[in-house]
């Protein structure tokens, strides 16, 4: 059996699977409750000063049937009473010693709030601190959350405030509403903070209602942009965790990944990509935090087969894969096969090819059933059609190279060959 | 002994209610069209005669167009509600749905169309526009699915139509034909109203051609005329013993059922049911539901060669009628003029015939049924003496067509009439075939 436990900037937890700040960790009752179910760390909701929430909050995408396959919110921080935060944050950590414990906090925007809540925060006994410089909606009205986070050097202000006064590790939380994150990032890490972890959410509006043409979530016949999370916005996370991976000021940080993460598969992607641990919410919010089973049965038997011992075994061994568009092979080709033995004639593939991509499908009539084959010499493997069979392996791509040899697209150019050659 | 009122109110509507309950809520509807993969030159499309848009109307339920949905199964087939009860889907659409080939159940098509269409007839959304009147009349002998689906296209271009129904009520054998425990009498007659909601049709009811009527009138009062007359008189056994009381057609048997009310209809104890079409199939499980103690349905060839689909040879038999191959009706043998027992021939299979099936041969052994009532259901004959008096060109009574004209001009045929006795929806699209071709023959006469 693998090794799947955690130690993040010295705070350990028996797995990686931490559930993000959100509704799932607002009080004691359901942060034992995750325990319980088996998650190696929490991240409280974010404390701060006091705030009212609306009703309602969340909206959703749903997409051929499958609820939530994105989902957004218009909640705050905590709207519970600090004290009372702080108490329960005490008891839990007691309760489970074992557990990573981290308490994001966003202060009104001046050293002295920062300082206080500091204090206070530790002196529950958690372990590290998640500045939360990515709320999208609500408390960037007031000068927070990602009103700070897309300001690098506001950014780097009120990190090097934090830093002036915590004695536990400090986590920076960045926003994905920006060009970049890695701006931010570089200047939340030249301040000082011991890692980053991301994405926030991203601004959204996930729909409106056709009847009442009122957007999503209804606030008395109003709406707001809401933070988007969920499945949906896994593949703009990982673009962004991989940024900060390239990044050789940012990478020199251990990073916590964050967005859309629903099983182990999403998990170890992450952290392929560089994360360290990964954090998890709408999943969780979607299917309770019994979820958290799989995630580590999954990734144990997937660092088994691969011979992984530990996290750190493959934790960022994708980043190098990725480059530049101007570094990839030219000279690779690979071209689609259609098993018929396996095809079920649904005609997708062909349908696909012929309005939408490069017409490399030929169809022969029949009745009820056509047969599709591939036209090998127009084909440009795309993966259009594969992408879009229903059958698992009926249609694979079968390399084909141009030529044996590495050839870059300046390489190709230096060499005058010809363009547009299928 | 044959008697009505077997069985108490309850156990009447319990028998008789519908085979193929429709989804229960839009949410079960939408899981089963979202497992729809929308093919492209979809299978289930090519094998529906009528080529109903089968991924298209699916998609719009998915997408909660409803309306959408029931236009696009109606411009195809205006009998899609009724066809969504009472089609062979296992052999059209739903049998060569590419799920098939996953090892997966395939999508449930009838049940989504019944979803659609149902919802359309409920609402009564009418979704053709009929054109303005041309001022063309065109008269329609029949009012079943071909003659009604005839004259939908006609009203939408604007014709005028007449239809002449021998019966009391419209559908024809969708209406009087077929098991109630598939479409009641209720429902066709909603639906007839639903294709009339269109303007531009009326029915004039009890009016039989060649008796009320003559062909001669209506080439004369109309600019032309379709025939969708059927098919109706029960192939007879022609063996000794046909004329005993006790002995009944199927289908003179499924018109009562379905006209006088279950309680009225007699029904003996022990049922044997000569045939293994639908109608047999049909005749038989009835007489079980209607309480007979005992149906046995006798075929004279194999399993293999059976006319009727396997979902329905398994209502049969999970109906409790029992089943025996390879035997043909020799003679009904009666007692006081009543039937007593059933005298079967044992077959095997010798060549093949002219329909590829290799036909029965007579072993020279027999053997005896105990019986008290005797359903024919072995196929229907056409009305040739009718189509003869008129010289229409036909083969046995089954009238000839060529470009769904006959061979007497301004008369067009379609439907069983034609093709000796299919599915409803075979003639919804014979009667959309027959309409195309007579909006071309209206032009053409137009222009001369």
């Amino acid at each position: 059996m693998a090794d799947i436990s955690s130690n993040f900037l010295g705070i350990k937890s028996p797995n990686p699977f931490w559930l993000a700040s959100a509704p799932p960790t607002d009080k004691k009752i359901n942060v034992l409750r995750a325990f319980e179910a088996g998650w190696g760390g929490v991240v409280w909701k974010t404390l701060g000063s006091q705030v009212k929430n609306v009703s309602s909050r969340y909206s959703a995408v749903s997409f051929g049937g499958k609820k939530m396959m994105g989902f957004n919110n218009i909640e705050l921080i905590s709207d519970r009473p600090l004290d009372l935060n702080l108490k329960e944050i005490a008891e839990c950590v007691k309760l489970f010693p074992d557990r990573a414990r981290r308490v994001p906090l966003m202060a009104d925007n001046d050293k002295k709030s920062w300082h206080d809540l500091i204090k206070k925060v530790e002196d529950t006994g958690a372990h590290g601190l998640e500045l939360n410089f990515g709320c999208p909606h609500g408390m960037t009205e007031r000068g927070m959350g990602a009103a700070v986070g897309q300001d690098p050097e506001i950014a780097r202000m009120v990190v090097e405030w934090v830093m002036e006064t915590a004695t536990i590790p400090v986590i920076t939380k960045l926003t994905p509403n920006v060009h970049s994150v890695v701006p931010t990032g570089r200047a939340v890490v030249e301040a000082g903070t011991q890692a980053l972890s991301l994405i926030n959410t991203i601004q959204s509006i996930t729909g409106i209602n056709l009847d009442t043409l009122v957007p999503n979530p209804y606030v008395a016949g109003k709406s707001v942009f809401g933070g988007y999370c969920g499945p949906a916005v896994k593949p703009i996370a990982l673009k962004m965790l991989t940024t900060i991976a390239q990044d050789a000021t940012t990478s020199k940080v251990p990073v916590s990944g964050i967005g859309g993460v629903s099983t182990w598969k999403d998990a170890v992607e992450f952290m392929l990509l560089g994360a360290s641990n990964v954090q998890v919410c709408t999943a969780a919010m979607n299917h309770g935090f019994r979820i958290v089973e799989d995630m580590c049965e999954g990734m144990n038997n997937w660092m088994d087969e691969k011979g992984f011992k530990t996290l750190n075994d493959f934790i960022g061994k994708s980043v190098e894969k990725i480059t530049h568009w101007e570094d990839l092979d030219i000279n690779y080709h690979h071209i689609a096969n259609i098993n018929q033995d396996k095809c079920i004639h649904c005609g997708l593939c062909y349908i696909a090819c012929e309005d939408a991509s490069h017409q490399s499908i030929n169809l022969a009539y029949g009745k009820p059933y056509n047969t599709y084959t591939i036209k090998e010499e127009e084909c440009v493997g795309c993966n259009l059609c594969q992408l879009v069979c229903p059958v698992n392996e009926c249609i694979t791509m079968e390399e084909h190279r141009v030529a044996p040899e590495y050839l870059n697209w300046i390489g190709f150019q230096k060499k005058g060959l010809p363009l547009n050659d299928h | 002994m044959i008697q009505p009122n077997r069985l108490t109110p309850d156990q009447y509507a319990e028998n008789f209610s519908d085979i193929h309950p429709p989804f229960e809520t839009t949410d079960a509807a939408l899981v089963e069209a979202n497992r729809c993969l929308f093919c492209y030159d979809a299978p289930c499309m090519k094998s529906c005669p009528t080529g109903i848009d089968v991924p298209k109307f699916i998609k719009q339920i998915a997408t909660e167009n409803i309306k959408g949905s029931a236009h696009t199964i109606f411009v195809s087939n205006i009998m899609g509600a009724g066809c969504s009860k009472v089609c062979p889907v296992e052999k059209l659409c739903e049998g060569a749905c590419v799920y098939n080939f996953m090892e997966e159940a395939p999508i449930s098509i009838a049940k989504l169309q019944r979803y659609s269409t149902e919802k359309a007839m409920a609402a009564n959304w009418q979704l053709f526009k009929r054109k303005e009147s041309t001022g063309k009349k065109i008269a329609i002998v029949g009012a079943g699915p071909a003659g009604l689906s005839c004259a939908h296209v006609l009203s939408r271009e604007g014709i005028d139509v007449t239809i002449f129904e021998k019966e009391a009520k419209g559908g024809g054998l969708m209406t009087y034909g077929i098991a109630a425990y598939k479409v009641t009498p209720e429902f066709c007659e909603d639906e007839v109203n639903y294709i009339l909601g269109i303007g531009g049709i009326e029915i004039k009811y009890n009016q039989e051609l060649g008796k009320d009527i003559s062909l001669a009138d209506l080439q004369k009062d109309f600019d032309a005329v379709y025939l969708g007359i059927g098919v109706g008189l029960a192939r007879q056994l022609e063996i000794p013993g046909e004329e005993l009381e006790g002995v009944e057609d199927a289908i003179k048997f499924i018109y009562d059922i379905r006209n006088k009310g279950f309680n009225l209809v007699a029904v003996g104890d022990h049922v044997a049911v000569i045939g293994m079409g639908m109608t047999a199939i049909d005749a038989a499980t009835q007489a079980k539901r209607l309480g007979a103690k005992k149906v046995t349905m006798v075929y004279r060839r194999t399993e293999n060669e059976k006319p009727c689909t396997q979902a329905e040879l398994d209502i049969a038999k999970l109906d409790g009628c029992e089943i025996i191959w390879l035997a043909a009706p020799k003679e009904i043998i009666g007692e006081n003029g009543k039937v007593k027992q059933l005298v079967c021939s044992k077959m095997k299979l010798g060549e093949e015939d002219a329909s590829g099936r290799r036909s029965p041969v007579d072993t020279g052994e027999a053997f005896i049924l105990d019986v008290d009532m005797v359903i024919k259901a072995a196929g229907q004959m056409p009305f040739e003496e009718l189509v003869k008096s008129y010289q229409i060109d036909n083969k046995n009574g089954k009238i000839k067509i060529e470009k769904e004209a006959t061979n007497i001009a301004g008369v067009f045929a379609g439907g069983d009439c034609v093709n000796g006795g299919k599915e409803v929806v075979d003639a919804v699209q014979a009667g959309k075939d027959g309409a195309a071709a007579m909006i071309r023959y209206l032009s053409r006469k137009g222009a001369k």
